[in-house]
Parts: C-alpha cells; structure tokens; sequence
C-alpha cells in the first residue's frame, strides 16, 4: 500500500523526502556565486574584444609555442603516467609484499605536497649541480630548464589520477576470465592484452585524461623547473601570469580562453572515446 | 553396471587430463611469473623512489644545511609565522565552505531526480579542469580594478584582489568540488530507500539527515575534509595571482617559499618547505588512518 501511494505521489511531482528546495538553493546560490559568477567573467571581458584582436594575441609565436610546450609536455607526462600508474595500479592490487602499504600511502604525495615545494625540490634535483642532474650532466643531458624537466614535473604531479582510476577497476575485476583464457592456452602476454587490458582501458583512459589535463593547467610545480626561457620552455599558465604582470588583462583572459576551449574539446573528446570504449566492452 | 563404471571412468579421463595440464602448466606459469612480479615491483619501487622520495630528501637535506639555528631562524620569522596564520585562515574558510556546498550538493543529486542532474554535476567539477592560474585571473577579472565589479567595490572601500579576501576566494575555487566528490558516490550507492521510509513514517527534513544520511557519509566526509585541507593548504597557482605577493599581508606559506627561493635564500626556503612537507605527511598519515578504519 504504501509503496503504491509512494509512486502515486511521484508522479505528480511530489517529492517525498523534504529539503529539495534548501538543497537546490544552497547548491545553486554557491556554486554560482564562487564558481559560475567568475568564471562568467573571463566570457565577459573577452567579448570587450573584437575577433581580430583575439586571434592576434592567441596567434602570435610567443603563445602559440606556450601551447605547443604545454600541450606537448603535457602528453608525453600523461603517456608516461598511463605507463607507470597501470604497473603501479597491477603492483598494488595483485602483489603482495613488504612495504606495500606505505607504498600505497606514498601515491598521494603529489597530491598533498603543496606545488610549489615539489617545484623548488625537483628543480634542485635536476639542476646540473643536483643528485640526478649532475650523473645525466655529464653525459651532455641537461634536465632542468629544458622541457624534459618541465614533462618530469608533469609526471609528478599527475601520477596519483592514473593509479586512482586503474587501481579500483582492477580491485573489481573478476579473475575468472583470465583464468579461462590460461586455461584455454592463451599465454600471460596475450591474457593480459587481450583480456585484461580491455577492462582497464576506459578506467586508464580517464586517469590519462585527468593527468594530461592537469598537466597542461599545472603552474607551481612546472614554473621552477621550466626556468622560463622565451619560445624554448615558456609553458601557456606561465604566459597568462606574465601579461597579468604587465597588466595587460585582455591578452591575458584572450591566452586564458582560448586554453580552456582547448582542454574542454579535449575532455570532451576523451570522455566520449571512454565511454563509447565502456559500451565496446561490455557488448 | 557397465554404462555406470563407463561414465566414472570418463570422468575420470576427464579430471585426470585437467589436473595434468595443471600439473604441467603451473609451475612454468609460477616461474615466469615470479620473474614478472620481482620486475614490476622493481620497477613501482624504483619509479617511486626516484619521482616520489627523492624530491622529499632533497627538501630535507637543505633544509638543514645551515644548521639549527638558521632553520629555526627561518622557521620563526615574523613573516614565516604570519603566512602559517594565512594559510590556516584561507585553509579554514576553504574547508568550511566545501563541507557546507558538498554535503547540499551531494545529497541534492542523490537523493532526488531532476531535470538537468547530471548537467550540475559537470558544473562541479569545473576547477577541477581548470588550471590554477586562470581559477586566480577570473577573480582578478571580477573584482579587479578593471572588472565589472571594480567601480562597485571601490565604491564601499572593499578590496578583494591584493588582499586576504581574495586569496580565500580563489582557494575556495580550487578546492570547491573535492569534499562533494567525495560524499556523491557513497550517497549514490546508499540510495533513497531509507530516507523515504523515513520522510513517509512523519520524520522531518534534518531529523533524516542526521539520523540516517549522516551515519553513512561521515568517513567519507572526514576524508574528503583531509584531502580539501591538503590541497588547500598547497594551492599556489591561483593564490599567486591574486595574492600580489604582499609581505605579512597576503603571503602564504607556499608563496612564502617562492619569495624566499627567488632571493637565493635557499635554505630557508626549503626550511619553510619542510613546515608544508610536515603537514603533508601527517596529512597522508590521518588519511591511511580513515582508509583502513572505514575497512
């Protein structure tokens, strides 16, 4: 009985637990009022300007190599990171043995390590004097102040989003099926491509996307080690900190636009790649 | 008698064949995988230690460089401490905002269906793909002398970008989705069932809440506070932007760091570091705590 009026009451449009409205208008009014509000007005003093002069800025060589070193850095860390969090993941799940949890605690470091202190940190590592810099400085390998050091810190900082996708997915995923593809012949190698990657996939492919969009926004851990150079390890959040230093706020908000219509695409493209992965393996 | 010792024996030929593939196939299988295994954790260990401790040592080892006395100099500076208190304000405030907005917000999704649902959901998740440093500018683009804001703000005598209240603002902005992220997915999994039993049995809207919706969220809830204060605390892209870098003013800690390493006070700014590498670390600690006490 009870039950039936329930749904009586639902489809009228009557909801039965209360604080529907509270909820709705405490969510609404914040997340308008810290998030949507600003970020409106990046959309609002852009549109001050014309077309042409936004082109201009976005297109000069200066910005246009910011984005090529941040968006190339960016991917190349998030391959990396696609790499070592799915061993990482595998290692932590499937393994057992001592120090295991401390290793599993340590994922997180970069997560919970202000930036800017793993910035300095990896810069003094790296540099020519430092503990790593020093052994590839003398086989002609500077890491620092080149864009390998920016992709290192890169690395760093998105290692966490790879692991934390992978590591639940393959937590839940039942052992039976690979069993059966040992049992039906099919090598470690080929269980691992063919069964077990395919499961992960859409979980890796989020972690890469979360890593690469980091990666591409990252400032406090990136800026130390990139030192800067103009055209050579110039980073795109870099540049938007520069114009704001010289006031110049509508070259800045032109940079700034622009670099979020591009990671939005490509969220949305690696969104809809995931789930359309989804779809693929469970059909 | 003879199709009953036939079938035996079948299944026998059967179980006999399984258990001596088993019998062939593991022990090369054991092998090679032990080899695999010793190589991968090789690799995870080694990975870890070179992108994750090292950098931590690093910290460490010029932190004392100079000694005691110099660390302690740096540690208790006037504006070391001064920082340390903004940090903890912009941290607070940041906390406390995010529990409020993520609580409403998750129990909205969860428990009720509208129109446009998961349209808000995406919405919330915004700073989250946005780098720091244009979280800063927007807020510079609002409230700044240029902004659509400005002339009203300057109106009444209230700053807000170059001052405190800024700073707070956009750690807030960084931070906003992580306690609501946290509380989603166990509120979803929990369902409306028991609420609705309640509401239909005459409970009233915060009676259900903390009787029941409450019980189930608050490890999350704890943990989603940890990892909020963690990256609140940390936040340096957006704060440097707003911040202005204005000594005992609106410097934090990370800031603080930066202005010191930018003067080649090295040691000292990886003195002030450790302080942050400190509260990292018991952070992580606390986390692992509420990890394994909510198993």
């Amino acid at each position: 009985m009870e039950q039936q009026i329930v749904k009586v009451k639902n489809k009228k449009g009557v909801r039965v637990i209360p604080g529907f409205g509270l909820s709705m208008g405490v969510t609404l009014a914040m997340l308008g009022c810290f998030i949507l509000i600003p970020l409106a007005s990046i959309f609002i003093s852009a549109s001050k300007m014309s077309f042409q002069e936004f082109t201009e800025v976005v297109t000069s060589r200066q910005v246009m190599s910011g984005y090529l070193v941040s968006f190339s850095c960016a991917f190349l860390a998030a391959l990396i990171n696609g790499v070592f969090g799915l061993i990482l993941a595998w290692v932590l799940v499937r393994y057992e043995f001592p120090g295991k949890r401390i290793m599993d605690g340590m994922i997180e470091l970069p997560f919970a390590l202000p930036t800017a202190v793993a910035g300095i940190s990896l810069t003094f590592l790296y540099s020519d004097q430092g503990w790593i810099g020093a052994a590839f400085d003398k086989i002609g390998i500077s890491i620092a102040y080149t864009r390998i050091g920016i992709t290192i810190a890169m690395v760093f900082v998105g290692i966490p989003f790879v692991v934390r996708s992978v590591q639940p997915v393959l937590e839940k995923l039942d052992r039976q099926y690979e069993e059966a593809a040992m049992m039906l012949g099919a090598g470690r190698t080929r269980t691992f491509f063919k069964v077990i990657l395919p499961e992960l996939f859409p979980a890796l492919l989020a972690g890469f996307g979360l890593a690469f969009a980091r990666g591409i926004g990252e400032y406090g851990s990136v800026v130390f080690i990139a030192g800067n150079i103009p055209f050579k390890t110039q980073i795109a959040p870099l540049l938007i900190m520069s114009k704001l230093e010289q006031y110049k706020y509508s070259d800045a908000t032109a940079i700034a636009l622009a670099l979020l219509l591009v990671s939005f695409l490509l969220m949305l493209f690696i969104n809809s790649l995931q789930i359309y992965m989804q779809k693929f393996s469970k059909a | 008698m003879a199709k009953k010792k036939q079938r035996t024996y079948q299944q026998d030929m059967v179980g006999d064949s399984i258990n001596s593939i088993q019998k062939v196939v593991k022990p090369q299988e054991e092998g090679g995988s032990r080899a695999v295994k010793y190589l991968l954790i090789g690799l995870s260990v080694l990975f870890l230690f070179v992108m994750l401790a090292l950098p931590l040592a690093v910290v460490a080892a010029n932190a004392w460089r100079e000694g005691w006395e110099a660390y302690l100099e740096a540690v208790l500076d006037e504006y070391t401490i001064k920082a340390l208190w903004l940090t903890i304000l912009a941290t607070g405030t940041a906390v406390l905002v995010n529990t409020v907005f993520g609580v409403f917000a998750a129990f909205l999704l969860s428990k009720f269906y509208f129109r446009g649902r998961q349209a808000l959901a995406a919405l919330i998740d915004i700073p989250f793909s946005i780098s720091p440093v244009i979280a800063g500018l927007v807020f510079i683009l609002t409230f700044g002398t240029m902004g659509w804001m400005g002339d009203f703000l300057d109106q009444y005598d209230i700053k807000i970008v170059f001052a405190v209240p800024g700073v707070i603002l956009a750690t807030i902005f960084v931070t906003f989705p992580f306690v609501f992220r946290e509380l989603f997915p166990v509120l979803n999994a929990q369902g409306k069932d028991e609420e609705e039993a309640a509401a239909l049995m005459g409970a009233g809207g915060w009676t259900i809440f903390w009787r029941i919706t409450f019980p189930h969220i608050k490890w999350a809830l704890l943990y989603g506070v940890i990892l909020c204060s963690a990256r609140a605390m940390g936040e340096f892209g957006a704060v440097s932007v707003i911040s202005g870098h204005l000594r005992g003013k609106t410097n934090t800690l990370p800031l603080h760091v930066e202005i010191l390493y930018n003067e080649f006070q090295t040691a000292a700014a990886f003195a002030v570091s450790s302080v942050l590498v400190a509260l990292a670390v018991l952070i992580l600690i606390v986390k692992s705590l509420v990890e394994w006490k909510k198993k």
